[in-house]
């Protein structure tokens, strides 16, 4: 068992940059009750109007439930790049998946923020099973099982999402969490798509 | 005599199938461990992650674990986690505690939450796991 510590994972030294600055200059978008905004070109992340908008607190208990689990999957995949395991172009796909996550923990903060709630902060201390990652493919395997439970967790949040903005946002993530998984599940050995339905 | 004939028909023929309903709720924790893999971004048998440990879960009272920071909601429940409270609490989490933190709409299907529940009773007592 390991126990991370912030000093043990630091905040970004493995990570491709994050390109915030979308979410610097938020107050400077004025936007529709639940607008989604579609940015530098790309789908990027949802905003939200303003606190008064009809989103209920129920829609920010879903976005904090999913913050917290993404902030969990950011620190995961850096047990995985520090460890040592994972060969160079794997290293730069579990990369590549933390920066996605990073994105998705971004997003959702500064959503819960627009509605007027507190986003939930990333703990100090995450335990994963450490002890049990010996090889490349236990860490791919780790991965996999994390990204098939938060597609879980998102098809569970997207149907009581009251903001129905918000939900196609949701299901976005969960589009990218799928592929995630499904690239985990290739580089296994294993189907990469093994049923049409995910639940 | 042959109404009372067919009403005893009738009520054998209720509880036969009442017994097949039984049946069908009996969970099977194989299939259980499948559906529990849906769990996986927020709960892990052995250690605390977004949502608490499941190990040592049937017994223990809700919000019970020190090392876990539980909703207000959920200490207030006053739950003792069983098959009942586990498979009223998993079929709608946030319409069952209001202001749970497991913000998720639940698993709707009965048998699933029957095989969950299986699968969560094994599970939670394996020694190799739960130490």
């Amino acid at each position: 068992m390991s126990i991370l510590t912030p000093q043990a994972v630091p905040a970004t030294p493995l990570v491709a940059p994050v390109r915030r600055s979308f979410l610097s200059g938020l107050g400077k978008f004025t936007l529709s009750a639940t607008a989604i905004a579609l940015l530098a070109g790309q789908e990027r992340l949802a905003l939200v109007g303003s606190a008064e908008a009809k989103t209920p607190n129920n829609d920010v208990a879903i976005l904090n439930a999913a913050l917290g689990a993404e902030q969990e999957a950011i620190a995961a995949y850096q047990v995985g790049a520090n460890s040592g395991l994972l060969q160079k172009p794997v290293l730069a796909l579990a990369v590549q998946f933390q920066g996605h996550h990073k994105e998705h923990a971004a997003a959702l903060a500064a959503t819960v923020k627009k509605l007027g709630g507190t986003p939930v902060e990333a703990k100090k201390t995450y335990t994963f099973p450490v002890e049990k990652l010996k090889t490349q493919a236990d860490v791919l395997g780790f991965a996999a099982e994390l990204e098939k439970g938060a597609v879980s967790a998102y098809l569970g949040a997207v149907p009581i999402l009251d903001d129905r903005d918000l939900a196609k946002v949701a299901a976005s993530i969960l589009g990218d969490e799928a592929m995630h998984w499904a690239v985990l599940r290739n580089a296994l050995g294993q189907n990469p798509v093994p049923t049409a339905f995910l639940s | 005599m042959k109404h009372l004939a067919a009403l005893v028909a009738a009520v054998a023929a209720t509880f036969t199938a009442g017994a097949g309903i039984c049946r069908a709720a009996d969970g099977d924790p194989v299939h259980g461990a499948q559906i529990y893999q849906r769990c996986l971004a927020c709960h892990s048998l052995e250690h605390n992650r977004s949502g608490p440990r499941h190990c040592g879960l049937f017994g223990r009272s809700a919000a019970s674990l020190p090392d876990f920071d539980y909703s207000r909601a959920m200490k207030a429940s006053g739950f003792t986690w069983d098959e009942a409270t586990l498979d009223r609490f998993l079929e709608n989490p946030l319409k069952t505690v209001p202001g749970t933190k497991m913000a998720y709409a639940g698993v709707k299907k009965p048998q699933e939450r029957a095989d969950l529940i299986a699968y969560l009773k094994k599970a939670t007592l394996d020694p190799e796991v739960c130490k």
